[in-house]
């Protein structure tokens, strides 16, 4: 093991692995952290803590991990390029560290513009990839990326994101590879909703044998409804919805919509379930946590393993 | 003021509105003299510095008559003085002064009656408005 | 080329308002080609700001006078012989050019565009941002597009997953800079150097150690 995370030590056991997220809270108070992460606790391996989202404030990564390690549960912080430079990163990585967390995803970030704070200076000092580098450096050579030595390196469990579906698409199976070589021990994966073309870039990914460097965490949102995955068509950048998706909500009566989307979710994942390469689903049910065990439990992924 | 008689630019192109206004002139259609007209091969030549130097000169109003669009006989010319046309009006805006001194009027050449219409309602117009406030400024202290 | 914008009207009256005589600089270089600061804005700017002060009743003196440039100290002397007659000095040059008139002459200098980036030509009357002066340039391993500034978050291992329709997340009409450089790599044959990883960039030659400067001790 190179490291005391959950995660990693699903992963190694061979069992298909599951994440989740909690989106921390627009103000202060640890109560609704507490209370998304127990929703959800017993159905995952890892808690994902979102950094910023979409560039609108909320309670850092790091302050939301720390309530839920403090819970008992194991946290996964993101970190995004936008909003720190190097050093705030690396002081930011040991600081979580000391404090018990030790599973982390590497992130571009979504461009302030979206955000509530459009002018601010955006930071961008190093990009995921770069980070990805820099975390595996602080960890296998207790090196910081200015090259001095640290003196307790951070053990982090590197994660970061890949898209599929974004163009150009003959890139996406190259830019995973970068982030291989730059030292990523998991993805997570934009959601999915065209199952076809995420098959075909795991083909990419199993014949240039990343499949065995790297856990690929498949990820999954239901649709609460079609107004949603009408949205998630149009309006989302890098979304690839298909009409069918569209088709079958349509054709279901409003009240019904949600159970509907919670069934597609579970045909997905059965299906992937299949897909070589795939270690495992992280599930993106933002304010819908609580409909995250339906989900797990309807794939037949309950209860967790014991590692 | 009562009594008012605007001073009146006109930059016609040669081939389309000067024509036009010949056309007026020769089947006896009258427009008010006011109106001055300064012929030009093209409204192309015309530049938003012309259309303001001729308001800071004094004239209460300045139009620019140009072909109709698509058929100006070099090709664009009309657009890029409509767009210019345009800018002025954003100055003019933006210094509180009525965007309405300024126009951009297209008609082709056999059009003697639209010259006389609109020269006659472009002048009417001006009336409204009032003199350019220059004049007050000119009689009270040396030229710009 | 620098690219400049003429600053609203409102915001230069409000700078020369205690002021009767200005002489009021164009450049003939940059801002020209930009046509926001050269012979001719310079006289719509003056024009302009005739009309507004007659419309208030009042006259005011304006200067006109254009350099070759504003950023070469032999260029802006040349104004020596006018400064001694004028209250105020009104420059329509990047900021590079108003400081060095500020750094010259006593009298209040003001800007009356604002500098916006480098940048090239797309076709008449639109320019674009093409560089950002970051003291290492990149564009001889990334097929001559440069991710530092026609990137949004200046990705040096792009693209991010926001690319829509080759477009950039910001919006449809920004081009995503790493699928040009991809399609130019493609086009030139070179397509596996893109996997090469690009390290964490040195900010230094690019502002990040102060204000920069250029000696050249064989021209001194």
């Amino acid at each position: 093991m190179k490291t005391e995370s959950r995660l990693e030590k699903v992963l190694a056991s061979g069992a298909l692995a599951v994440t989740s997220e909690v989106g921390p809270p627009r103000g202060c108070g640890v109560d609704i952290v507490k209370e998304k992460a127990n929703m959800i606790k017993d159905y995952v391996d890892g808690i994902n803590i979102t950094d910023n989202q979409t560039a609108m404030v909320r309670m850092s990564s790091i302050a939301g991990g720390v309530i839920v390690k403090q819970m008992g549960l194991d946290p996964i912080i993101q970190m995004v390029a936008r909003d720190r430079n190097r050093l705030a990163m690396q002081a930011d990585i040991i600081g979580a560290y000391s404090l018990g967390i030790n599973t982390m995803l590497c992130l571009s970030g979504d461009h302030p513009k979206f955000g509530d704070h459009p002018n601010a200076k955006a930071v961008y000092d190093v990009d995921s990839v770069n980070m990805i580098d820099m975390v595996k450096n602080m960890r296998e050579e207790s090196k910081f990326q200015g090259g001095a030595d640290i003196k307790i390196p951070p053990k982090m469990f590197i994660g970061a994101a890949a898209n599929p579906f974004a163009d150009p698409f003959e890139l996406r199976v190259m830019r995973l590879a970068k982030k291989v070589a730059a030292g990523v021990d998991f993805i997570q994966t934009q959601c999915i909703f065209n199952l076809d073309k995420f098959e075909t870039w795991m083909e990419g990914v199993c014949e240039r044998g990343l499949d065995e460097k790297v856990s690929i965490l498949a990820g999954i949102t239901p649709m609460k409804s079609v107004g949603m995955a009408r949205y998630m068509k149009n309006k989302v950048p890098g979304m690839d919805v298909p009409d069918e998706v569209i088709k079958r909500l349509e054709g279901v009566p409003k009240e019904k919509q949600p159970e509907e989307g919670i069934k597609m979710a579970v045909e997905q994942i059965e299906r992937l379930k299949e897909c070589k390469g795939v270690a495992g689903f992280h599930i993106m049910a933002i304010e819908w946590e609580e409909r995250v065990h339906e989900i797990v439990e309807g794939a037949g992924l309950y209860p967790r393993p014991q590692v | 003021m009562e009594n008012f008689e605007p001073e009146i630019v006109a930059f016609c192109c040669h081939y389309c509105a000067y024509t036009a206004a010949d056309m007026a002139g020769s089947k006896r259609i009258s427009y008010p003299s006011n109106v001055k007209i300064i012929r030009v091969p093209c409204t192309g030549k015309v530049d938003a510095i012309h259309l303001m130097k001729a308001l800071e000169k004094g004239a209460d109003g300045v139009y620019v008559a140009g072909c109709l669009e698509g058929d100006c006989h070099f090709k664009n010319g009309n657009l890029r003085a409509k767009a210019r046309v345009a800018r002025v009006q954003k100055f003019l805006e933006d210094l509180g002064w009525e965007t309405e001194r300024v126009a951009m009027l297209n008609m082709s050449a056999g059009m003697g009656e639209h010259f006389a219409k609109t020269a006659r309602e472009f002048t009417e117009k001006i009336k409204t408005l009032g003199p350019n406030p220059v004049k007050e400024v000119k009689t009270a202290s040396k030229a710009v | 080329m620098i690219t400049a914008e003429q600053k609203p009207i409102q915001e230069i009256i409000g700078y020369i308002a205690p002021y009767d005589k200005i002489l009021l600089v164009g450049c003939n270089e940059c801002v020209t080609v930009c046509a926001a600061g050269g012979r001719k804005e310079v006289g719509l700017l003056a024009s302009a700001l005739h009309l507004n002060s007659l419309k208030q009743g009042k006259t005011i003196d304006i200067k006109e006078i254009t350099l070759e440039r504003q950023c070469d100290p032999e260029y802006v002397e040349e104004l020596v012989s006018y400064i001694g007659e004028v209250d105020a000095v009104v420059s329509m040059a990047c900021g590079c050019g108003v400081q060095t008139i500020a750094g010259r002459y006593k009298a209040p200098v003001f800007p009356a565009v604002n500098t916006k980036f480098m940048g090239a030509s797309k076709s008449q009357g639109i320019w674009e941002e093409r560089c950002q002066g970051c003291g290492d340039c990149m564009l001889g391993i990334t097929g001559g597009i440069c991710p530092v500034a026609r990137c949004s978050k200046s990705l040096l291992n792009g693209p991010c997953g926001g690319t829509s329709n080759g477009q950039c997340e910001i919006g449809p009409d920004t081009d995503c800079a790493w699928r040009l450089i991809w399609e130019r790599l493609v086009a030139l044959g070179i397509q596996d150097r893109y996997e090469e990883l690009n390290a964490a960039k040195d900010w230094r030659p690019g502002g990040g150690a102060g204000p920069r400067k250029i000696i050249r001790e064989d021209l001194i």
